[in-house]
């Protein structure tokens, strides 16, 4: 399919990058802001095409363009997609509008650099999404790393945003840099046994690779993956990247930046290397629901809006690892959709939060309370938010949070009754800080006058709810897509952990089921 | 008729729509006639499919409609689907009949809040999600509805989200329901994963029940108990009853829907539905059995104490789902789905009363500043009337026939006990004793009204005496459908739910305390059949019940300062029961301060202190070393050549060193 004469996936790395070109010609800021969301929407709008062209029959992936970039070294421009990233590339699409949507009023200085900035992250995010090739890959995720980091340290508050810039940086660049190694390691690895030179991720996941070399190059590849995830313990960036940032940053962070780090276990970690994978299940899995229950209770005590939902997000992001290293269906599928979830609730939380962060400057919990009589429409956004956020059914977040837990369950009963108790906490930390945000009187006399959301506001907001409400309702709609190359994603993994003998037998039998 | 069975949730959905998004510009006329009439069109469905059930043979009575695919995903496959039978048409009919009266009461009681759109928005969207609850044909979707109805339960009970009490109550409300909720899903995946390993990848009721001889004893004991956390949870039993007294927070019509009639009946319906799995789990049936039997007791002595009579009608609400759930356990479905109904008329009927008379006295609850109402207003006082007796167990009223076979089943089943009986029989008592107290200090005796409210006592409007008397009316009658065999009648409601629920289990002669009895009864001269037995421990329960009222007659008409002194001499006692045995603050010690004693010390401890301080110490660390190997670059000539000298110097040191050892 092609856009412009442009294949369709180029078009969509290229075309953010294109727009952000553009924008250096324009001077005025209303402009500015205009083109750049003009540029988002068309992004978005070209985007949708995946969704109804994509051919939910078969794993293979689709779209695809491969040229070779430095054909001496193996090293090509190959891109696709299936139905594991497909909806993310949409997320992403969607959300920037959004983001740029929300900073209409919230960025007042250097507005060229900042929409710049986000339309060089967009680049970035889809070419990571999209890329088959490691280095390619590896190109768009260190792409990705430079806009946030000027979208935290240039427009977050004044405070301590550079400290959270260079936290955000080094935590990010320590974790990616020993990928970049392995990476190279993988590729020697594979020129040895097959005497090809190639980065393709296609070719190498048929590499048969030996357990004890598996170890370290997944080591290498989780834990640039982890930090971005953020998997407990590497989580104490996001609260600081998230709190510091301005809200479209927050939103782009929590919607499709953290998304990155578990699209990337995976696309690349899992199916790499499978046996060290499968050896790491219980660590990785222990990880996660110690995420779970950590994320919940330390966010459960936060005094900042923000910092809540960024712990929240530590919570949340572990039911997706718990849910994908449950290697079966529900889990992984549960995992995928809880990816999108997230994307969109947290997403909405933080505009949620922006909204009155822009109205009262402050995101202390306790300079609020009573918001719900003077701001009813927000409130009922707000609400609606906040359910999908504690996975009610009828939501979004009962869909993916379900599984996941059915998954983990059957993966492990332990691992399902501990995650299980988490979804308690959960509702406890959300519907107080909802409380004390939003009922009682208003004791504070600033909080009298607020005006309620505008229409540009609700525009925001409706998408988000209408996607909440839909996804929670009729999720055959998406689970379609993802079905055949998670089945595919599961084989492939069941078919090389049972090829290697120095496997007990009834570890296999056990994740089959 | 059977077909159109998805009419019934959408009519009040519709409801929902349009009091949701229009209601604030249409304005209260239209509201007020939306949101009762959503109902009233589920209710008429619901009468017209029940006929047309009735007149199908009872094994037939089964229908299934499946509207879409839901959830997705490999071997988990569930559908939003609908099912009608016995059990799932009585339960609409109570729900959409009782809920129609209490919107059209709440079009009265409701008329001046600024909420008044809001309210009927929340209304109809609990009954869309009752109606879910109870006409699923799957676990899943009994799911949805379980905590769809938690939510506007959380909304209604902080309706009036200024008052930091009632948007305390709805958040705990819905905390301990998700508490109950955790060991309902838990209680899905045991049973999912475990037929699976049949083959049977279901959570489809007629599936799961059609395959469930395939699980063993153990696995459907566990799987039974976490479905009964569940039921905990959502009808407010021990421990997890606490929530449902605060819930009284919410508007009053709320109280008697939501929180007496409907929503915290679902346990019971889920047991009931579960019954083929229940039967299979004779140690979960005694569980259920006896945390229903003690929170029966244990609620009704905390009714003694309470001041407040929608406090009062609360636990009394608690300790009559104990006595559901003891029919349930003991086999007793019919039993127990019998005195919901009944319950759902005389509760709901006394919640609306209680509702009248904080009407009439300008929101008072507390009953010792009522008394002697029963002159000016007269209809509130009949009907309330005619509900305590009907609660009381009083032969001829609703509440007796139900009440009395649960009584009989508790001692005859085969799961049943004479100590189950007993326990009953005293709960009976004391719930007579507790609702006479409420009545006698709400309508008679002296008026201890504060004057300034005493002048505008007054009768409620039509909009709200209508449905009074309509629930009083049922109050009655209701029971005539359920007459035991034992008084001549045909107990109708028991073959209507065989199907669903099985006959109910026979009275087994082998039972240890029963055949004691009967033996001892026989040799008194007793028949040998049990009917005398049957007729003689009704009589013994009407005894306790009128003994109940009588000690209240006693005590609070006869010599109203009497429970003063009485509670002047057992201080203590008086003390401990009125602050409902100290839970509440047990529990906000053990797990609320608890944890969020935890949260702070992780974050400040754990967070703050080890991982991020081991992230900025390496940082300095770094910082430091750098620093010190700066000072070797200082670019002062003198100081290299002096590293020169003092190097060559070592360099000659070693060398002469070596050679002389």
């Amino acid at each position: 399919m092609d856009i412009l004469g442009i294949p369709i996936l180029s078009f969509l790395i290229f075309f953010p990058l294109a727009g952000a070109i553009v924008l250096l010609f324009i001077h005025k800021d209303s402009t500015i802001r205009i083109a750049a969301l003009v540029f988002a929407l068309v992004e978005f709008v070209v985007s949708l095409p995946l969704f109804f062209k994509f051919d939910s029959a078969t794993a293979a992936m689709q779209f695809v363009e491969d040229w070779w970039w430095v054909e001496a070294y193996g090293i090509s421009y190959k891109l696709g997609i299936d139905g594991i990233s497909l909806l993310l590339v949409l997320l992403a699409t969607f959300l920037t509008v959004l983001c740029i949507l929300c900073s209409w009023t919230a960025i007042t200085f250097r507005v060229k650099e900042y929409m710049i900035s986000f339309l060089f992250l967009e680049t970035g995010m889809i070419g990571a999404l999209v890329a088959l090739d490691l280095i390619l890959f590896y190109v768009f995720w260190e792409v990705m790393l430079i806009p946030m980091c000027f979208l935290i340290g240039v427009w977050g508050n004044p405070a301590r945003r550079i400290y959270a810039a260079i936290k955000f940086f080094l935590f990010t660049m320590a974790g990616s840099v020993l990928m970049l190694v392995a990476i190279l390691a993988l590729y020697f690895i594979n020129a040895e046994a097959t005497g090809k030179a190639t980065f393709d991720v296609l070719e190498l996941y048929q590499l048969g690779i030996p357990a004890g070399t598996q170890h370290w190059l997944f080591g290498a590849f989780a834990l640039a993956f982890a930090i971005k995830v953020p998997m407990f313990p590497f989580h104490t960036w996001l609260p600081d990247a998230h709190t510091e940032a301005p809200t479209a940053g927050s939103v782009i962070l929590a919607g499709v930046l953290l998304k990155m780090g578990t699209y990337g276990f995976i696309r690349f970690a899992i199916p790499l290397f499978p046996n060290a994978a499968l050896d790491l299940m219980p660590l990785i899995s222990i990880l996660a629901l110690i995420g779970i229950i950590y994320g919940a209770l330390v966010s459960m005590m936060q005094p900042d809006l923000k910092r809540l939902v960024a712990f929240s997000s530590v919570s949340h992001l572990g039911y997706v690892m718990l849910g994908m290293f449950a290697l079966n269906t529900q889990g992984v599928q549960g995992s995928i959709y809880q990816m999108l979830n997230h994307g969109i609730s947290t997403g909405s939380l933080f505009l949620i939060v922006g909204m009155i962060y822009e109205r009262r400057h402050t995101r202390m919990i306790s300079d609020f309370g009573g918001i719900s009589k003077v701001m009813p429409v927000f409130a009922v956004f707000f609400m609606i938010v906040t359910l999908s956020s504690i996975g009610l059914p009828g939501t979004n977040g009962f869909v993916g949070e379900f599984l996941i837990l059915l998954g983990a369950f059957r993966a492990n009963v332990v691992y399902g009754v501990l995650a299980a108790a988490g979804v308690i906490l959960g509702a406890a930390y959300m519907l107080w800080m909802f409380q004390r945000v939003m009922f009682g009187k208003i004791t504070n006399p600033k909080n009298e006058g607020l005006k309620d959301l505008n229409a540009r506001e609700v525009i925001t907001l409706i998408p988000m709810v209408a996607l909440i409400l839909l996804m929670g309702i009729y999720p055959k709609l998406f689970f379609n897509k993802m079905d055949a190359s998670v089945e595919k994603f599961l084989k492939d993994f069941r078919g090389k952990v049972e090829m290697k003998a120095d496997l007990p037998a009834p570890k296999v039998a056990e994740i089959k089921k | 008729m059977l077909e159109y069975v998805w009419l019934i949730p959408l009519f009040p959905f519709i409801g929902f729509l349009i009091n949701g998004l229009l209601g604030k510009r249409l304005g209260k006329g239209v509201v007020s006639v939306v949101g009762p009439a959503a109902i009233g069109f589920s209710f008429l469905t619901a009468i017209l499919i029940f006929f047309e059930l009735i007149h199908k043979p009872p094994s037939e009575r089964l229908f299934e409609k499946v509207i879409f695919d839901w959830i997705v995903s490999g071997s988990f496959q569930t559908v939003i689907g609908y099912q009608i039978d016995p059990l799932s048409i009585l339960m609409v009919l109570v729900v959409t009949g009782v809920s129609f009266f209490i919107h059209v009461y709440s079009v009265g009681y409701m008329h001046d809040d600024p909420g008044f759109s809001r309210f009927f928005t929340y209304l109809n969207l609990f009954v869309f999600m009752m109606l879910n609850l109870v006409l699923a044909n799957n676990f899943l979707l009994m799911f949805v509805g379980w905590e769809g109805v938690g939510l506007c339960s959380y909304l209604l009970i902080g309706f009036w989200y200024e008052k930091d009490s009632a948007a305390n109550a709805g958040k705990k409300a819905f905390i301990v329901n998700r508490v109950g909720d955790f060991g309902f899903i838990l209680g899905m995946f045991l049973l999912f994963t475990s037929l699976g390993q049949h083959g049977i990848w279901t959570l489809d009721f007629t599936e799961v029940f059609a395959n469930a001889n395939k699980l063993d004893t153990t696995t459907v004991t566990a799987i039974t108990l976490l479905f009964f956390v569940g039921a905990c949870g959502k009808s407010a039993q021990i421990p997890l009853y606490v929530w449902l007294p605060d819930a009284m927070e919410g508007p009053t019509p709320v109280s008697s829907l939501i929180h007496a009639a409907t929503m915290v009946t679902a346990g019971v319906y889920m047991v009931a539905r579960c019954s083929v799995l229940y039967n299979m789990a004779p140690i979960a049936m005694t569980v259920v059995a006896i945390v229903g039997v003690a929170t029966a007791i244990y609620t009704a002595s905390i009714g003694f104490c309470q001041t407040d009579i929608k406090k009062i009608l609360a636990y009394s609400t608690i300790s009559q789902l104990g006595y559901m759930f003891l029919a349930v356990g003991v086999g007793a479905y019919a039993a127990g789905i019998f005195h919901l109904m009944t319950h759902a008329f005389f509760k709901g009927l006394l919640f609306l009363g209680a509702g009248s008379v904080m009407h009439a006295l300008s929101g008072e609850l507390d009953i010792r500043k009522m008394g002697a109402l029963r002159k000016k207003i007269p209809v509130t006082f009949g009907t309330f009337f005619i509900a305590t007796l009907a609660i009381a167990g009083i032969p001829g009223l609703s509440g007796f026939f139900s009440k009395d076979e649960i009584l009989w089943m508790a001692f005859s089943s085969d799961r049943g006990h004479f100590l189950l009986w007993l326990a009953a029989a005293v709960a009976a008592g004391m719930t007579a004793f507790y609702m006479f107290r409420a009545l006698f200090m709400t309508f008679f005796g002296e008026s201890r009204v504060d004057p300034h409210v005493a002048h505008h006592i007054h009768e409620s409007p039509k909009i709200m005496t209508v449905p009074l008397m309509v629930l009083a009316f049922l109050s009655i009658v209701g029971g005539y459908v359920g007459i035991p065999h034992v008084l001549g009648g045909a107990n109708h409601i028991h073959e209507f739910l065989a199907p669903v629920v099985g006959g109910g289990v026979e009275p087994v002669k082998g039972h240890a305390a029963f055949s004691l009895i009967s033996e001892a009864w026989a040799a008194g001269g007793g028949a040998g059949d049990h009917t005398a037995l049957e007729l003689f421990l009704m009589a013994v329960s009407v005894l306790i019940a009128l003994t109940g009222i009588g000690i209240a007659y006693f005590l609070y008409l006869k010599n109203p300062a009497m429970p003063k002194m009485l509670a002047e001499k057992w201080r203590g006692l008086y003390q401990v029961v009125s602050n409902k045995y100290y839970v509440d603050e047990l529990y906000q010690a053990l797990f609320v301060n608890s944890l969020k004693k935890l949260g702070m010390g992780l974050w400040k401890g754990f967070d703050e202190l080890v991982i991020d301080g081991t992230v900025n110490g390496m940082a300095y660390l770094i910082g430091w070393l750098s620093g010190v190997m700066r000072k070797m670059q200082t670019g002062l000539v003198q100081s290299y050549a002096f590293s020169i000298i003092l190097g060559g110097l070592i360099l000659v040191l070693y060398y002469v060193m070596r050679g002389l050892f």
